[in-house]
């Protein structure tokens, strides 16, 4: 029973610990790995505006949940221009309105995107087009045009592919040619492709985006064809029937209509420049999920002040110290002075590095111990002699400090980071359990001590550990799990093997056999 | 020397050796209610819950409980020349004073049980540090306690080197379960403390005769200081000294307990401490696991229909806890 409401609570505890944490992997983006970094595109559109006197205004059409791009930020810059933004069904526009313009002037909008999908997502099926109204005799070649390709397609892709294909042929078949001038611009032949496709009854519409390339400038953007195959909207380049977007496609806006329209203006001209950024991927994942409005990212450390996320860094390890500690003490079977102890050193260590602590805590110790012998011959009570030698302690601190400042050694000032009370409180245990147990036990437990502190920090100190609990730290769930379910843990320390090896014989030795001793019990 | 490769987790298994592990978290967690623990954490505590259940101990001559008390010893000790200091809640045996003699009235100067001279004013200082909490569990003030300095019986005087031998019993659900005695040696410094190198040596449950001893987890037939053989000495009235063991348990309420006995020259069998987490080492000397007495004690309790009492308890054990190997 206890076993069982043990083991649910384990379970629970993981499964929250890692669907969240999976979550916030999959799809918030927070990396794994520290030191990631994404990468994220600046796009700029700039509206140069030659205004008449008249007041002006100025329309224009914002991206809005772009295929597999996500828009992490955006921003305007209109001096003396009044903004306003609304969204449509499926169109964001900004709206620029002045009284009274005076000369150039420039519009800015900027926005930061990042790829962070690979599939477009599915939307609803918008129902059959409706069929263009066409005269006798097009109708009738359009109709056999679409007749043709219906028969050499499977399914609509390959079919918008192959009208795609057949538009654009240098020598485009007869049926079509008279639709389309020989100099038709692309924006024409994809207005002509949609009307085909219509009189298949397929939805198609058209797309316009920007080519994102690293340092572009005065880009224009570029018609996209996008036809529904009753899931999702599947891009065709217009030029080629190839299905899908460029991979640095950012498309901007649906429709047949330009991006920007405008009143009042004497002229407008509109284009974009982009930029390729990396950004820590941490930081783009917390930017994508306030924008996704996740709930849970109101709980973050990320948002805490940094001081107080650096505090977090260190603390967020403790737990995991405090399972190693739980380990080595219950499944390995090392013994240290005071249970936690070595946690707390391993902490200091992270500031002195491995070997440098190691180095320090064994001399402080020693000098410590060599102090607190003398103390004892000079026969203290309890309080005074642990308030002595935690001062002969800070005075070694900062001894050593000084001497290894002088000997040019900079490990030596990092000696002020350990945690002089632990110690002073280390040595004397140290000095107790030499006295009652001797040197060997005293020197037994210190050394378990220090391995125990040692292996902690190499845990504690590693990158993709503190990257991994700081931005996962509901992945302390499952160290917390785990540290229930070796509370319940019976079975021997590996220490024990040892401990107990004299039973490979002692058990034959005492099998009940007549010796010279003349045992009485035997069992009856 | 061949390597001494440690035993696979499976044969220890097999021969029932508990680990620390299961003793935590399988018989003191489930045996022993934490409320019960004072009662054997605290010497003090134990010593008169002991008296009035009828149960022999060392005679208490005072208890120091503040610094400025600490004038009053010469008082509590009176004529006494032989007496033992000790926390009332030391941590395994840690902070215990014997003093064996008087050397000199003025300075006034006693002798330790090592032989060394130890001044009134160092015993003071012991005294205080006792009271402060050095020896005591998390370093809370304790109190001192003077008692009677067993005079310890001849018997085990040849398989012993100074100190004070004394006989462990682990008894479970009221039933003595297995038992052995704890010989100091010149390594362990006079104290019967296993993990210094005393030795560890098991006792037959039935007639109450030492078998061969453990030192340092190593099987050892004589004593390393006396050369004595160990096994084979007969423990006296050792049916009144299982029903003291038995008596303890009762009288504390903990399911699982070690006592631990001294045989004094001329008072017989006294019970020194008890013990809520009794070590493990019991195992070693007696060269057999805990586990099987455990269910043969668990079998015979769910079939009993009536509680029994402890003459009866410990019967039972001397007749069927006999070494069981596999």
């Amino acid at each position: 029973m206890r076993r069982l409401h043990l083991l649910f609570v384990v379970l629970l505890l993981t499964a929250v610990g890692l669907s969240v944490a999976w979550y916030k992997y999959d799809t918030l983006g927070f990396p794994l790995t520290p030191d990631r970094e994404t990468e994220t595109w600046t796009v700029e559109a700039q509206i140069a505006v030659d205004p008449g006197t008249a007041p002006a205004s100025v329309r224009f059409a914002l991206p809005s949940d772009p295929p597999h791009y996500t828009l992490l930020d955006e921003g305007f810059v209109s001096r003396g221009w009044g903004l306003t933004t609304q969204s449509s069904d499926r169109q964001r526009e900004a709206v620029w309105t002045k009284r009274n313009p005076e000369g150039n002037q420039t519009l800015y909008y900027q926005a930061t995107v990042y790829r962070d999908q690979e599939e477009i997502q599915p939307s609803p099926y918008p129902g059959p087009a409706a069929p263009p109204k066409l005269e006798e005799p097009l109708k009738s070649a359009a109709e056999s045009f679409v007749e043709d390709i219906r028969a050499g397609s499977a399914d609509i892709q390959t079919f918008a592919t192959l009208l795609v294909k057949e538009v654009n042929a240098s020598r485009p078949d007869e049926n079509i040619a008279a639709f389309l001038k020989p100099d038709a611009t692309e924006t024409e032949r994809t207005r002509l492709a949609i009307r085909l496709l219509a009189i298949a009854r397929i939805p198609a519409r058209m797309s316009h985006g920007v080519m994102l390339t690293d340092e572009g400038r005065n880009l224009t953007p570029t018609t996209w064809l996008e036809v529904h195959n009753s899931r999702r909207w599947v891009p065709i380049d217009p030029r080629t029937g190839t299905v899908g977007y460029p991979r640095q496609f950012l498309v901007w806006w649906h429709g047949d209509q330009p991006a920007l329209t405008t009143s009042g203006l004497e002229d407008v001209e509109l284009t974009f420049a982009t930029t390729r950024n990396l950004r820590d991927a941490v930081e783009t994942a917390q930017l994508q999920s306030t924008i996704a409005e996740s709930r849970l990212m109101d709980f973050s450390l990320l948002d805490l002040p940094i001081d107080a996320q650096n505090t977090y860094r260190i603390l967020l390890l403790v737990p995991l110290g405090a399972l190693i500690i739980v380990l080595l003490r219950n499944v390995i079977g090392i013994r240290t002075f005071g249970t936690f102890m070595p946690v707390l050193i391993a902490l200091s260590f992270r500031e002195t590095q491995l070997v440098g602590g190691v180095v320090l805590f064994t001399l402080i110790v020693a000098l410590g111990l060599a102090i607190r012998f003398y103390l004892e011959r000079l026969k203290l009570l309890l309080v005074p002699r642990l308030a002595a030698v935690v001062i002969v302690v800070i005075l070694l601190m900062a001894l050593i400090s000084i001497v290894s400042h002088r000997l040019g050694l900079d490990i030596g000032l990092s000696v002020g980071l350990f945690p002089m009370v632990i110690l002073a409180m280390t040595i004397e245990r140290v000095s107790i359990v030499w006295e009652e147990h001797g040197p060997g036990d005293a020197l037994a437990q210190a050394t378990g001590s220090l391995v125990v502190a040692a292996l902690a920090y190499l845990v504690m100190v590693n990158a993709y550990v503190t990257h991994l609990f700081f931005v996962f730290p509901e992945l302390l769930l499952v160290v917390l799990a785990f540290t229930l379910l070796i509370g319940r843990y019976t079975g021997y320390r590996l220490t024990e093997l040892f401990r107990f090896r004299a039973f490979k014989t002692l058990a034959q030795a005492r099998r009940p056999e007549p010796t010279g001793n003349d045992r009485p019990g035997e069992p009856r | 020397m061949a390597i001494d490769w440690p035993i696979s987790p499976r044969r220890l298994r097999e021969l029932g050796v508990l680990g620390m592990n299961q003793r935590n978290g399988e018989f003191i967690a489930q045996m022993n209610e934490r409320r019960y623990y004072p009662l054997v954490d605290d010497k003090l505590l134990t010593k008169e819950l002991a008296e009035e259940s009828g149960l022999r101990v060392p005679a208490l001559y005072g208890v120091i409980r503040s610094t400025h008390e600490i004038k009053q010893l010469a008082k509590w000790v009176g004529e006494h020349e032989e007496f033992v200091i000790k926390p009332a809640n030391g941590a395994g045996g840690d902070g215990i004073l014997v003093i064996d003699g008087k050397q000199s009235d003025k300075p006034l100067v006693y002798r330790k049980s090592s032989g060394r001279a130890i001044g009134i004013d160092a015993i003071g200082l012991h005294i205080s540090n006792i009271l402060a909490g050095a020896y005591s569990l998390g370093g809370r003030p304790d109190v001192a306690m003077i008692e009677y300095r067993v005079k310890f019986s001849p018997l085990f005087e040849k398989i012993s080197f100074q100190g004070v031998p004394d006989i462990r019993t682990i008894v479970y659900r009221g039933y003595p379960l297995m038992a052995m005695v704890r010989l100091p040696t010149t390594q362990s410094d006079g104290k019967a403390n296993l993990h210094q190198g005393a030795i560890g040596a098991g006792v037959d449950m039935a007639g109450g005769h030492t078998l061969d001893g453990v030192a340092h987890n190593r099987r050892v037939t004589h004593h390393p200081d006396t050369r004595e053989p160990i096994s084979g000495v007969a423990i006296p009235e050792w049916q009144s000294l299982l029903e003291m063991a038995a008596k303890c348990s009762d009288m504390t309420g903990l399911g699982y307990l070690g006592v631990d006995v001294v045989l004094d020259r001329e008072l017989g069998p006294l019970i020194l401490e008890l013990n809520a987490r009794p070590g493990l080492s019991i195992q070693v000397a007696n060269g057999e696991g805990l586990r099987h007495r455990i269910e043969r004690v668990d079998q015979h309790v769910d079939h009993l229909s009536r509680d029994e009492t402890a003459a009866e308890r410990a019967a039972w054990s001397r007749e069927h806890l006999a070494p069981m190997n596999l």
